[in-house]
């Protein structure tokens, strides 16, 4: 399988697994070169992580804003944010 | 409260607005204060389906001025005495509290919420990729001490798919360094596109991999674009890929 396949795949996959749909209009057809880029899902784990999202489920009682602190703090990370307040 | 809270790590957390704005799910749990039939209380909440208004509540971070919100799904789960479990389908921004307080004045006997659990947020729902954190600790205690890294890897998701509900267009490798450097798009650089693209609304510009390179305004619609030989079609907004990824092949002033 080619690497544009593989790539379109994963694209497809994580958006259908969200609950979204693709529907593609081709233009051109084309491939892409192993030489440089990753495919999303064999990013090495430090640059995984630098490039991720977690799916947390927030506990009750600390503030998102804490829990993000302690998520920056777990990691070593110089950056952490969330996507929506869940207020305590 | 708890549940579904994406966290970005790093770099993510350039593109994880864009989930702040969309749909949400809640499951809540709200008390009356007198008793209430079933008949009546599904008569009741039939008032809140649809568009609502809502003003904010004292405890909020917002001005509180009566907005519109609209409410796409709204489920009796449990009604249990006093107790009424609900799931509720709202737009961003719509306020949980409100909506239990509201429902008791209508109902005539007052009603608070007593319990909060968001089942989804755009994207992220409460399925096999939500993880507590307990879990998140373990799987860097597994890769740091024991060098797995496995774990880790179904901790943390990859950042696109953070815009898995927005419109994509997948672009040629010779294209993505110039949006790299933040130059808009144009059209011969689009290998494909989805139907949704629409004039003035957001797009995740991808590499052909599935990388998230940019995402950008679209200019013209997808079947626009379809017709179009050349032309800018994606004003660049926001950078997520660093230059020098791919390499720099558009035309140089020598």
């Amino acid at each position: 399988m080619g690497l544009a396949e593989k790539g379109l795949i994963f694209i497809d996959k994580i958006t259908t697994h969200a609950g979204f749909k693709n529907e593609w209009i081709v233009l051109r057809e084309d491939d892409t070169s192993p030489d440089y880029g990753i495919l999303p899902y064999e990013r090495k784990i430090e640059e995984h992580i630098r490039n991720g999202v977690i799916n947390l489920d927030k506990p009750p009682g600390p503030t998102s804003h804490e829990v993000v602190a302690w998520i920056k703090k777990m990691f070593g990370l110089e950056r952490a944010g969330h996507g929506g307040t869940l207020e305590p | 409260m708890t549940g579904v809270l994406p966290v970005a790590l790093a770099n993510a957390t350039k593109v994880i607005g864009n989930v702040i704005h969309t749909v949400k799910e809640y499951v809540m749990v709200v008390q009356l204060h007198g008793d209430v039939g079933d008949k009546e209380l599904v008569e009741a909440l039939e008032n809140f389906k649809g568009t609502i208004y809502q003003k904010p509540p004292l405890r909020s971070s917002v001005k509180r001025t009566i907005r519109k919100r609209t409410i796409y799904e709204l489920e009796i789960l449990e009604h249990n005495e006093r107790y009424v479990l609900l799931r509720v389908l709202c737009e961003a921004g719509t306020y949980m509290r409100k909506l239990a307080h509201d429902l008791g004045l209508l109902l005539g006997v007052g009603a608070h919420m007593r319990e909060l659990r968001r089942t989804r947020t755009g994207p992220y729902r409460e399925d096999e990729t939500l993880v507590r954190m307990q879990e998140v600790s373990e799987a860097l205690y597994l890769w740091r001490n024991e060098g797995d890294e496995r774990y880790l890897r179904k901790v943390v998701l990859p950042v696109e798919t953070a815009i898995v509900h927005i419109p994509k267009i997948m672009i040629r490798d010779t294209a993505v360094d110039a949006i790299a450097h933040g130059a808009n798009l144009a059209v011969p650089g689009i290998v494909r596109l989805t139907k949704d693209v629409q004039p003035g609304k957001l797009v995740a510009i991808l590499t052909l991999k599935g990388e998230l390179v940019a995402l950008g305004q679209a200019l013209k619609s997808a079947e626009e674009i379809a017709r179009m030989k050349k032309g800018i079609v994606v004003k660049t907004k926001r950078v997520y890929m660093k230059t020098g990824v791919y390499p720099p092949v558009w035309r140089k002033n020598k």
